[in-house]
């Protein structure tokens, strides 16, 4: 049974974003919704020659969660990105700077969750990645204390996409 | 498809109001980041303000004038913010290494150099440290 | 009331995205190098995004957000592209 529907739909969580998205373009009725299934599933199981496996997802309660702390820690970075540029403070001083970062996680798809959580952030920059030796080069804006930020991204963002995807 | 907007009840223009100025102050702020910061990196950052909260912003105040003048859900133009915080991270993120392999293949001393080759860092960093150089 | 209410949001916002453009093209004139005029026309391609949902609010008109989303697979393919050229020299390898 759950091999024949990971068959039909090789790729679930996209397959429900095409079709969304299909329906908010072309508008909610009955007709859009035979297209937006057939579109949704011809896009997906052509995309399925790339041989990419759909990521594995072991903990969904998590995903609300991570969610809620990067809306947080956005608008947070928001505000103190928009201060320093509009004091000033980053012109005369040289606040900003280079980290790396050593990651645990080695899966590619948490990787990219990661990565664009952290570059959609105002504030740091995904700079480079070395995957034989796991590290991370980040570009931070308000480089204050380098141990605060490997913690913070060690401790509130790593953790959690381990919970998600490992 | 098009709405009456003189149906529209105070509060949701004010609500979206809030938001739209909210957004493009942000889209306003973070232009200034980028015309005033000093280097590259540090204007790798500015975009981001445009990106997350500014367009995030002004999306939300269209969708709650077009509920709210429509009295039905308008919710088009998620898509768009969708569309804007996915695929920024990816090219500020390609720009970056491409700004980094740029910088390091010229010998720039203030990048760090690749990241596994830390023992060659006596080679990298023979090049003295150059104020600003204007190359194009 | 509430039209003038939106209108007067409406410009001041419009101005705002409308200088924002202008620094983002002053950015992309001034450089100084290859990588930060692309990115102040990643900046500019949001922007024109963001005033082009801001016509659609005050014309009343989703058409405009059509208009937006075409502008911003344009310009991701852009600078997906000029970033891969200033990193090899070249498009097509």
């Amino acid at each position: 049974m759950r091999t024949a529907f990971r068959r039909a739909v090789p790729y679930p969580i996209l397959t429900v974003s095409l079709i969304v998205m299909w329906l908010l373009l072309a508008g909610f009725n009955a007709g859009h919704g035979v297209i937006a299934v057939v579109v949704a599933l011809g896009a997906t199981h052509a995309l399925k020659a790339l041989g990419e496996a759909s990521p594995p997802i072991r903990n969904w309660v998590a995903i609300p969660k991570l969610i809620g702390i990067v809306l947080y820690d956005i608008v947070r970075s928001n505000i103190a990105v928009a201060g320093i540029i509009l004091t000033g403070r980053a012109m005369d001083k040289q606040t900003s700077g280079f980290i790396i970062v050593p990651l645990r996680l080695r899966d590619p798809f948490p990787l990219a969750v990661l990565a664009i959580v952290l570059t959609s952030t105002p504030g740091t920059a995904w700079l480079d990645y070395n995957s034989s030796r796991g590290e991370l080069l980040l570009h931070v804006f308000d480089l204050v204390d380098e141990a605060h930020w490997i913690d913070l991204i060690t401790h509130r963002y790593e953790r959690l996409l381990m919970e998600i995807f490992e | 498809m098009s709405v009456d907007l003189s149906a529209l009840p105070v509060w949701a223009a004010i609500a979206g109001s809030v938001f739209l100025v909210l957004g493009a102050g942000l889209t306003l702020i973070g232009a200034l980041g980028l015309a005033r910061l000093p280097s590259f990196y540090t204007r790798l950052h500015a975009p981001t303000l445009a990106t997350s909260w500014g367009a995030g912003g002004m999306v939300t105040g269209s969708m709650i004038i077009f509920t709210a003048a429509a009295a039905r859900p308008v919710l088009h133009e998620i898509l768009i913010g969708i569309f804007i915080t996915t695929t920024t991270p990816i090219t500020l993120m390609m720009l970056g290494r491409a700004a980094v392999y740029r910088d390091r293949s010229e010998g720039d001393a203030r990048v760090p150099p690749a990241l596994g080759v830390q023992e060659r860092e006596d080679v990298q960093l023979a090049m003295p440290p150059t104020s600003e150089p204007e190359k194009t | 009331m509430s039209l003038v209410i939106l209108s007067a949001a409406l410009w001041a916002a419009q101005t705002a995205v409308a200088v924002a453009m202008c620094l983002c093209a002053w950015r992309m004139a001034r450089g100084p190098r290859a990588q930060d005029r692309v990115l102040a026309l990643d900046a500019m391609y949001v922007c024109a995004m963001l005033q082009l949902l801001a016509f659609g609010v005050r014309t009343g008109n989703t058409l405009y957000f059509e208009a937006a989303l075409v502008i911003g697979v344009l310009g991701f393919i852009a600078t997906v592209t000029l970033a891969k050229f200033l990193m090899r020299g070249e498009v097509i390898e």
